[in-house]
């Protein structure tokens, strides 16, 4: 054997595929016979338990839910985003009270569950009842689709706030000292250098943040909104039929799988600029 | 009327009573899940960067699912359905059996599911942070692949997964307040009831926010602990 051929014989190869029946082959395969099997379960008891009438009282009563889930989400994240400015400027400012505050609302939304913030909305604002009547706000807390979207836009508005300080922080401070020197104020450092920057390390963040709205909105369904999970609660409470969790869990899947794509589509196009 | 520290008051009169067993269900729930959740989380990520193509398949199957269903559809999906398909297997063997389910067991099962989903995907990049010459070592030495998973591969799985696996904990203490909707006695259960009989709504789910943040900084306090102490083992490099 001469050194020569050692040294071929060491250059680096993949690995050969494995052959045969490892045992990793043997568990996924019959992990991946359990899932085709539960799929498979599900889609023919859906087509066994398939009942046209049913899904002709409850199918349009589903998509009105969706415009409700759709345009709750929407709302809630447009408020909170436009809320979440002034939030994360006390949070970045010097001001000690400021950012104190600015932390503490954080805190609160980020540390309590979305569902007490929900009951603390809807139900709590009972005991204000005599002084929002005198405010004439008692109209507006009084549709559970409103107080809905008041604590959505809270609680996203805290979520929000954190990535949008993250995403100014990450950009260099030579950029805001840059800026300076070329005698552009604040604002429009912020508006011209630092955002564009800024936005392209939050759209991911932004985007989970969409999908975590559009699946807590389920929530809502109990206190009482006739959302997509509302109406599903709704048609279960009339026929005892599973399949109204069913179709639902299909449903915000489908919506989910479609943002996830989507966000990483956008994702891909807006930073080819920084591909090497 | 009564005053507000009277329904706050322990014993017949006040509610505190109520509200601290409920809190103590709530964080009983939480740390009965996490063991179950890490270990299915972990084998899914060991799934999931594994080198054959149907264990992937299998496991990315399972986050994508678990991830993408809302919290509270998954968690009516099996409080409503597995019984019927329980229900259906035990009647093939005993005919007259029924099933009742408990819901402390049905928020266990699908908080676990949710918590596995999101630790998996921790476990993962805290996996693809090892450099492989830290496998190829082990093997060196002669450490079979379990030896030198156990002693060489998760104690530094553990120091680069424990942030995230933090944020997956607060998110399941949060979460154990769905389980309320399907009638388990914790926290925000118990925090409506006293609502509903005292008329109180804001004081009692003021409450119910305030020992969720107590938890939350409880435990911070406690992971930070651990941090220190996980930090203060790590070779120096």
């Amino acid at each position: 054997m001469s050194v020569a051929a050692d040294a071929k014989s060491a250059v680096e190869r993949p690995p050969p595929r494995a052959r045969g029946w490892p045992r990793s082959r043997v568990i996924g395969y019959v992990l991946i016979g359990i899932w085709i099997a539960a799929g498979g379960g599900i889609v023919a008891y859906l087509v066994w338990a398939w009942n046209g009438e049913l899904f002709a009282k409850y199918g349009p009563s589903y998509l009105e839910g969706l415009g409700v889930t759709l345009s709750l989400v929407g709302i809630s994240i447009v408020l909170g985003a436009i809320l979440s400015f002034p939030v994360a400027y006390a949070r970045m400012s010097k001001n000690r009270i400021l950012s104190g505050l600015a932390y503490c609302y954080v805190y609160f939304f980020r540390g309590t569950p979305l569902l007490v913030q929900a009951f603390l909305v809807y139900y709590g604002v009972g005991s204000f009842k005599p002084q929002l009547e005198m405010v004439g706000l008692w109209g507006f807390f009084r549709e559970a689709f409103n107080c809905g979207v008041f604590a959505f836009a809270l609680n996203t508005a805290a979520y929000q706030a954190e990535i949008l300080r993250g995403a100014i922080e990450s950009v260099p401070r030579g950029q805001w000292e840059g800026a300076a020197s070329l005698g552009l104020h604040k604002l429009q450092t912020l508006w011209k250098i630092i955002l564009p920057q800024a936005l392209v390390v939050a759209l991911r963040p932004y985007g989970n943040e969409l999908i975590l709205m559009i699946k807590a909105s389920a929530i809502v369904a109990i206190i009482t909104v006739y959302d997509l999970m509302g109406m599903a609660k709704l048609t279960y409470s009339r026929t005892f039929d599973i399949q109204a969790y069913i179709w639902v869990a299909v449903v915000y899947l489908v919506i989910v799988e479609i943002l996830r794509h989507g966000i990483e589509w956008i994702e891909r196009r807006i930073t080819i600029h920084l591909k090497r | 009327m009564l005053s507000v520290w009277t329904l706050l008051s322990w014993g017949p009169d006040g509610w505190l009573d109520d509200i601290v067993s409920g809190a103590a269900v709530t964080v009983l729930l939480a740390l009965a899940t996490l063991p179950i959740g890490l270990t299915i989380g972990f084998f899914i990520a060991l799934g999931k960067q594994s080198e054959e193509p149907s264990l992937r398949i299998a496991a990315n199957i399972y986050t994508t699912i678990f991830r993408g269903l809302p919290e509270l559809v998954t968690l009516f999906l099996f409080f409503f359905g597995g019984p019927l398909i329980l229900q259906y297997l035990i009647r093939l063997v005993r005919p007259e059996a029924t099933i009742d389910v408990n819901a402390f067991v049905a928020g266990m099962i699908v908080l676990a599911i949710i918590f596995s989903a999101y630790a998996s995907e921790v476990f993962l990049s805290a996996f693809r942070a090892i450099p492989k010459g830290q496998y190829e070592g082990g093997y060196a030495v002669g450490l079979s692949y379990g030896q030198t998973m156990r002693k060489v591969i998760l104690p530094q799985l553990v120091r680069i997964a424990f942030p995230g696996l933090e944020n997956c904990w607060l998110s399941l203490l949060k979460d154990t307040s769905l389980v309320s909707v399907v009638g388990l006695a914790e926290t925000l259960r118990q925090a409506g009831v006293a609502a509903r009989v005292t008329k109180h709504t804001f004081l009692f789910f003021s409450v119910a926010a305030v020992v969720f943040l107590i938890l939350a900084v409880v435990s911070s306090l406690a992971t930070g602990a651990i941090q220190r102490s996980l930090s203060r083992r790590e070779a120096r490099r």
